[in-house]
């Protein structure tokens, strides 16, 4: 059943208690779970990182009004982002959890894509999504050649590996990256729930690939990385772009808990692993407790009407399953669009400045086209192609 | 239920099949990985330095491979630890538990030997060398797989396996060095604490057969409780 937003209070800031030993549970397996477990976490995570940032932002640019509050609901999240990431198994090399992460960033993208009822934010995410799959390809290429280790055993075949946008074009300049935001008063909520989630899974696969990619030996994982990660700070601009900056602090605070209770919400939905599913349910209802708190600051600070800013109801979540026939369509249509300010353009109108700074970044050679030359995914590995 | 594999996949293993079809790469092969890594290697700057003073001739390989051992049988000493915990953890795995201390309480000796010998030499064991610190990153996956809660006692006994063997030959170099370099005191010394570590090795062998065969015994791998 979903949660009566204005009507469920969640579990209250003071009952929300944790342990090292709760903190720290048993992680999933790698082996047995479903990946869509792995990409829930991953997802969830991001979420939680993604209030972090919000959070700091917020007590850096408010008084002690909201700097307490903030920080009691912080220290909240800090557990709830550590429970969720320490069920990350450590029998996943870091190679195999990115593998992972853009498993995320392709497939809750294009579920995002698929359903979001504005044209233009629609175009964004496919955009995107696009650069992502290419990533996948080139990541798979460097877990076979790195580590001779399949990707397909973390993806359970529920998402392909293809070249998509090459990531060597993916690098542009700063003004091709931001786009139009949404308009806070006429945006669908489902549009701002969508942007909130999709920012958070970026902002944290950029943070994950600034953090492990110095922890490689091998100098072309280290560049592949370094790449990689710079298209992600890319993809954080472009969709942190898309949230209305007019926004005031507590309306975005509002939303960041909205969007958390809607995430838990569709994980707890779709959980196959019951012990899972507990966790987000513990979390959903302890979201409702932050959102609760967030609405009677808003309330008493901007002496608005959070009904003006808020859902009757949660929207249908964002579906965890395989979008390989939208992923390839979206490939075939539009693999070769380029961003030219805030608009997507057929490669024949692209951006000078990018082309221009993309040819000093790969000027002394491209990480991805390196890690990936003449690679084709193969199962096993490229070596059954080669062997056979 | 395994899910890593394609068989398992509904539609999906088809469908990822067509992946290779579907696959236009970049021009080239993994050579040109190769390239760049010897790029890379053409420039690279060592690990390290031994610590100074550097000793002349073999005595300087012989104080940086000290250094390593030393490294090496601390490192050891806490894959005995995690193993013991490991054992106690499932009782029924049939390593004797006073066996195991006295291998890893000889490991903790051979540490300290080590340590001497390197501080009579003149040496710094206080320093890491540049062999004692790629003998660290070559046992961080031995350390994840023996402090796992996940694996099991046939599981941890292989990665010690694979310790105990390297360690095996890397005494047996060690005598050799300290030969070379004139040392007869430490020659044996050494090739005492060598004797040890190959009766070590063969006990290691002997239960990690043991535990494979019992697991086969019980049936392939271990049935997985639900979450």
């Amino acid at each position: 059943m979903k949660p009566t937003l204005l009507e469920n209070r969640g579990v209250p800031l003071e009952k929300q208690k944790f342990t090292w030993r709760d903190l720290v549970q048993k992680p999933i397996s790698k082996l047995d779970d479903d990946a869509y477990t792995r990409v829930r976490i991953i997802l969830m995570n991001g979420i939680e990182l993604e209030a972090h940032r919000f959070s700091h932002s917020a007590a850096r640019m408010n008084g002690p009004e909201l700097q307490l509050p903030l920080a009691q609901v912080r220290r909240i999240e800090q557990h709830q982002a550590t429970m969720i990431n320490w069920l990350i198994g450590a029998d996943h090399s870091p190679l195999e959890t990115t593998i992972a992460y853009e498993q995320v960033a392709i497939d809750v993208t294009a579920a995002v894509a698929m359903n979001e009822p504005d044209d233009y934010l629609a175009q964004v995410y496919r955009f995107g999504l696009l650069e992502d799959f290419d990533h996948m390809y080139r990541y798979s290429a460097l877990l076979d050649r790195l580590e001779g280790k399949d990707a397909n055993n973390i993806l359970q075949s529920y998402t392909d590996i293809l070249p998509g946008r090459p990531t060597l074009v993916e690098h542009r300049a700063p003004q091709d990256d931001l786009r139009r935001p949404y308009d806070r008063k006429k945006a669908a909520p489902l549009s701002k729930l969508h942007a909130l989630t999709i920012m958070a899974a970026e902002q944290q696969t950029h943070n994950f690939y600034m953090n492990i990619g110095p922890m490689y030996a091998d100098p072309v994982a280290r560049q592949l990385y370094a790449e990689i990660a710079s298209i992600e700070e890319q993809h954080v601009t472009q969709y942190e772009s898309i949230i209305d900056p007019t926004e005031s602090w507590l309306e975005k605070w509002v939303l960041h808990e909205l969007g958390e209770v809607y995430n838990y919400h569709g994980c707890m939905e779709q959980e196959s692993n019951p012990r899972i599913k507990a966790i987000w349910e513990r979390f959903c209802d302890y979201e409702l407790g932050h959102l609760r708190l967030a609405i009677e600051l808003f309330e008493k600070h901007e002496r608005r009407d959070v009904a003006e800013i808020l859902p009757e109801s949660l929207p249908e979540p964002i579906p965890f399953a395989s979008q390989r026939e939208f992923v390839r369509e979206t490939l075939a249509g539009e693999v070769d669009l380029r961003a030219n300010g805030t608009e997507m353009v057929p490669k024949s109108k692209d951006s000078k400045a990018s082309i221009a700074y993309r040819e000093q970044m790969n000027s002394e050679g491209s990480p991805s086209e390196t890690v990936s030359a003449g690679y084709k995914w193969a199962p096993g590995s490229e070596l059954k192609l080669k062997v056979a | 239920m395994n899910q890593s594999g394609m068989l398992t996949a509904e539609d999906g293993g088809e469908k990822m099949m067509e992946n290779i079809a579907l696959t236009k790469p970049p021009r080239g092969d993994e050579t040109d990985l190769a390239k760049i890594r010897l790029q890379y290697a053409k420039h690279a700057e060592p690990v390290g330095t031994i610590p100074e003073p550097t000793p002349p001739g073999i005595a300087a390989v012989l104080m940086d491979k000290l250094g390593e051992r030393l490294a090496f049988e601390r490192s050891g000493t806490r894959l005995y630890d995690a193993l013991m915990v490991k054992c106690a953890a499932d009782k029924s795995c049939g390593v004797p538990a006073k066996e195991l201390k006295h291998l890893r309480d000889e490991e903790a000796m051979h540490f300290a030997l080590v340590g001497a010998a390197i501080q009579a030499l003149g040496g710094d064991p206080t320093a890491q060398t540049p062999w004692a610190d790629v003998a660290g990153v070559e046992g961080m996956g031995l350390m994840q797989v023996l402090t796992d809660p996940k694996t099991t006692v046939a599981q941890a006994l292989h990665a010690i396996l694979v310790a105990e063997m390297t360690d095996n030959a890397a005494w047996d170099e060690l005598v050799e060095l300290t030969g070379q370099a004139g040392n007869d005191d430490l020659v044996g010394r050494f090739a005492k604490a060598r004797d040890e570590e190959q009766e070590h090795l063969e006990k290691v062998q002997g239960w990690y057969k043991q535990a494979v065969q019992a697991a086969g015994a019980a049936g392939a791998g271990r049935v997985r409780a639900t979450g």
